[in-house]
């Protein structure tokens, strides 16, 4: 059989030469990039020393998940991580939504098209500047909100040194950067929603108000659905390209996430078996999760075409 | 819409909540650009005794001058644009080839192949073993490293695999007739055809590889390499908790945040350059990058 396979793939090769040269830098770019490094996975189940190497380090079977689940410091960055994206999903999650209906209800095709132009902006903007954004507009001594703050005769606050205040500022920039963005996806679900609804809805005399609510809002639901499943999916993974700009000591409590540990003990602690370990448990726990997810909305998907 | 006077009076009054709030989201989105501008064109002194709230007080480009004689900033900058530029022409190089062979029905193993493409956008190995891989590789602090450890992405393919597939089939056909090979096909067939996929991907590229700083900072050691971000999150972020660094730059001309505010506005306006051409592209990537895999 798989002599007979290889024969007739070496055919394909002589016939087809020129097509398995095309793909051959991105195969191989593929299997050293992606594929190859999960052999490094093993070093979760490993006493690591990089002297020794992947191979002559010893075995250690959970060790390394075990001391993780003994360590405070790793239980709460994975509680942070949940209550990070639990509390994005509950005030951030809604906005996108919003707007698109609110830019939908926009009169006017010019006024449309400027506010979406400035809202996608953020966007494309690095998480370098928008954390500089916001260390500047938070600064305790020239930020705009501490002028404000000591204006009114209130107490400055150093907002970016208080673990009360770190998820606010992070979900609350979040949004800034990319509820616009988000909003593209519902706008092309409103378009997509036949005009003849609204006509007969108009000439029924409903309101624009009720026309949004009764219309608008439950044809979109469906995307509303398969969103709110995608982010139930990602629910482990948050931004901690961006955390690691604004989070600093003394903000760990509130801030600090499963990669920004896996960063802090892997690369700048070496504690690279460790670190993979918990890199891991993350990955299988995000892959459970989307799969789920994805499970469930090839279900709500179709059941949601009534 | 010509129907506007059929609406009620609730109705118009709905409209101008509405318009009011989307004013309100918008200046809120402009804000933190505008104030970051005004603080980059303000004398120092302005800034730190707390005078710039939204326009600029005490007009000057002293903060400009001195990020602009920073020769750190001009390496920066340099680096940014190899890395964006040559990311993005390896990244297409590599990518084109193999979305359009993944595209072909009678490329075999073209199943695996597509799981093999499709799996990695829900699993990879993570931070410290693709670090390791890294190494192992010889590709620590090396421009070439950061040019080619990145340049594939799954989701890119994807796009671009399902854009190649829905080119009509009489096209292949009849340049088929003609002899011409694979590699011409793809050259003067697909590409031609694809191209509004072809540059979505490219602008997905360049906006990515322009902002992106994480990997930089973690593969590589001296400064003479480094991308713009990484000089920005250096100063930006490292620095200001260094209050002697930060007060060494007080000047009654210029200040640690009118000259931070500077490097943020240098390093947004190739973005805002290319914004329009973005706007015009992404929509549309958003919409196929959509289809099933």
């Amino acid at each position: 059989m798989i002599a007979g396979y290889l024969k007739r793939l070496g055919e394909d090769l002589r016939k087809d030469w020129q097509l398995y040269l095309l793909i051959l830098p991105m195969l191989l770019w593929i299997v050293l990039f992606l594929y190859k490094p999960m052999e490094g996975l093993q070093i979760a189940f490993k006493d690591f020393s990089p002297f020794r190497g992947i191979a002559g380090s010893p075995w250690v079977g959970l060790e390394n998940f075990r001391t993780l689940l003994g360590d405070q410091i790793f239980i709460r960055a994975f509680v942070n991580t949940i209550t990070i994206s639990g509390l994005g999903l509950i005030f951030a999650f809604p906005v996108p939504i919003v707007l698109a209906i609110m830019f939908n209800e926009l009169q006017s095709e010019l006024g449309r098209r400027f506010s979406q132009t400035i809202v996608y902006l953020p966007h494309f903007i690095s998480v370098v500047i928008v954390a500089g954004i916001v260390i500047n507009l938070l600064s305790p001594t020239t930020g705009v909100v501490n002028l404000i703050l000591s204006s009114l005769g209130l107490d400055r606050v150093y907002f970016l040194t208080q673990p009360e205040w770190f998820r606010t500022i992070f979900i609350g920039s979040n949004v800034w950067k990319e509820a616009g963005f988000e909003s593209i996806v519902y706008l092309a679900a409103i378009a997509g929603i036949s005009p003849t609804l609204y006509e007969s809805a108009r000439v029924d005399g409903a309101s624009r108000w009720q026309m949004m609510w009764r219309i608008t809002l439950p044809c979109i639901l469906p995307t509303i659905i398969i969103m709110l499943i995608i982010r139930i999916g990602n629910l482990v993974e948050v931004g901690f390209e961006y955390i690691i700009l604004l989070y600093q000591p003394a903000t760990y409590r509130t801030a600090d996430v499963v990669s920004t540990y896996v960063y802090r003990t892997g690369l700048q602690g070496t504690q690279y078996d460790l670190a993979t370990a918990a890199g891991l448990f993350n990955a299988v726990i995000a892959f459970a999760l989307v799969f789920a997810a994805n499970r469930i909305s090839r279900k709500v998907s179709t059941t949601s075409l009534w | 819409m010509a129907s506007f006077n059929l609406y009620s009076r609730g109705d118009r009054i709905f409209g101008y909540a509405n318009a009011t709030l989307i004013g309100l989201f918008v200046l809120s989105t402009l804000y933190p650009f505008i104030y970051i501008l005004s603080v980059s064109i303000s004398s120092g002194a302005a800034v730190t005794s707390g005078q710039v709230v939204l326009l600029p007080k005490d007009l000057t480009l002293a903060a400009y001058e001195f990020v602009l004689s920073d020769r750190l900033f001009w390496i920066a900058y340099g680096n940014t644009f190899i890395y964006t530029f040559g990311g993005t022409a390896v990244s297409l190089a590599i990518m084109i080839p193999g979305a359009y062979a993944l595209s072909r029905a009678r490329l075999r193993g073209r199943k695996i192949l597509n799981l093999m493409v499709a799996f990695t956008l829900w699993f990879n190995a993570g931070m410290i073993p693709f670090f390791l891989n890294m190494r192992d590789l010889g590709l620590l602090d090396s421009r070439f490293g950061i040019i080619i450890g990145f340049a594939c992405n799954a989701f890119n393919v994807i796009l671009l695999r399902n854009f190649f597939e829905a080119v009509p089939k009489s096209f292949e056909e009849a340049a088929k007739m003609d002899g011409a090979s694979e590699f011409q096909l793809l050259w003067k067939v697909f590409i031609p055809l694809s191209k509004p996929a072809i540059i979505t991907v490219a602008l997905f590229c360049i906006v990515s590889r322009w902002n992106s700083y994480f990997w930089a900072m973690v593969l590589l050691r001296g400064e003479e390499k480094i991308p713009l971000q990484l000089y920005l999150k250096r100063i930006i972020v490292d620095l200001t908790a260094n209050d002697e660094f930060a007060s060494s730059l007080l000047t009654s001309r210029y200040s640690f945040e009118t000259v931070t505010a500077a490097i943020m506005i240098a390093s947004i306006i190739p973005v805002l350059l290319i914004y329009p051409s973005i706007q015009k592209y992404f929509n549309r990537g958003i919409t196929l990058g959509g289809v099933k895999e």
